[in-house]
């Protein structure tokens, strides 16, 4: 299934790209799809997934043509 | 009810006004508003803060601030709301953020405006990277309210 895969902030500068299209195969968690687009790099502890720009569980399992997002803690917001 | 995403400065006040008198909230049905604006000081963790770069997740930003929107208007049958968060460049004294709330009684406006400020903060995929004397950082997590 070909998955659309987004990083933002401090995870985009440091990984070095924003966004990057994948091939993976049917089955592969959210989890898995981190380790094959980013072998190099373990999975932070602390990061955030969504999947068609909502929140998802890590251990779930995308669809051909998802959008699926790694960010860190958000910090929006002001006061 | 009313999300909006700006990348550049605005005046919370005269954005507000002129809401309320374009007449979303109903006229004469709400007795309660209450208003919460979020400025940006110009210091953080004891460390000066010239400028704010604020990151944000196109779509997913606005779908979350609807999202909570909906849910405070159900929860306390508010009769509208306004969060505006501001994107982009920013410097100390400028605001961030204005979430409005009208209601019949003031009880469901303080806590609908105090949760829709929790939600957003806690949940809106907005980050922060601070501009500091010694370079610049992201900001990894929130001060606790």
């Amino acid at each position: 299934m070909r998955i659309e895969v987004r990083f933002f902030a401090g995870l985009r500068e440091r990984l070095g790209v924003a966004e990057r299209e994948v091939s993976v195969p049917d089955d592969t968690s959210i989890r898995q799809l981190w380790s094959l687009v980013v072998p190099e790099e373990p999975l932070p502890d602390n990061v955030l997934a969504a999947r068609n720009m909502e929140y998802v569980d890590l251990s779930s399992i995308p669809c051909d043509g998802d959008e699926i997002a790694f960010f860190p803690p958000v910090t929006g917001g002001a006061g | 009810m009313t999300v909006r995403i700006l990348d550049a400065g605005f005046d919370p006040w005269a954005l507000l006004s002129d809401y309320q008198r374009a007449g979303a909230p109903p006229e004469g049905a709400y007795g309660a508003t209450a208003v919460f604006v979020g400025t940006m000081r110009d210091f953080n963790e004891d460390q000066n803060v010239q400028s704010l770069f604020l990151e944000h997740y196109p779509g997913m930003t606005e779908a979350w601030l609807e999202k909570i929107s909906v849910a405070a208007t159900e929860r306390w049958n508010l009769l509208d709301s306004l969060i505006v968060h501001r994107v982009g460049e920013l410097h100390p004294g400028e605001p961030i953020v204005l979430v409005a709330v009208w209601s019949a009684h003031r009880k469901a406006a303080f806590e609908a405006s105090r949760f829709l400020m929790e939600e957003l903060k806690s949940k809106a995929p907005l980050w922060k990277k601070e501009q500091r004397e010694d370079g610049a950082r992201w900001v990894e997590h929130n001060t606790p309210g």
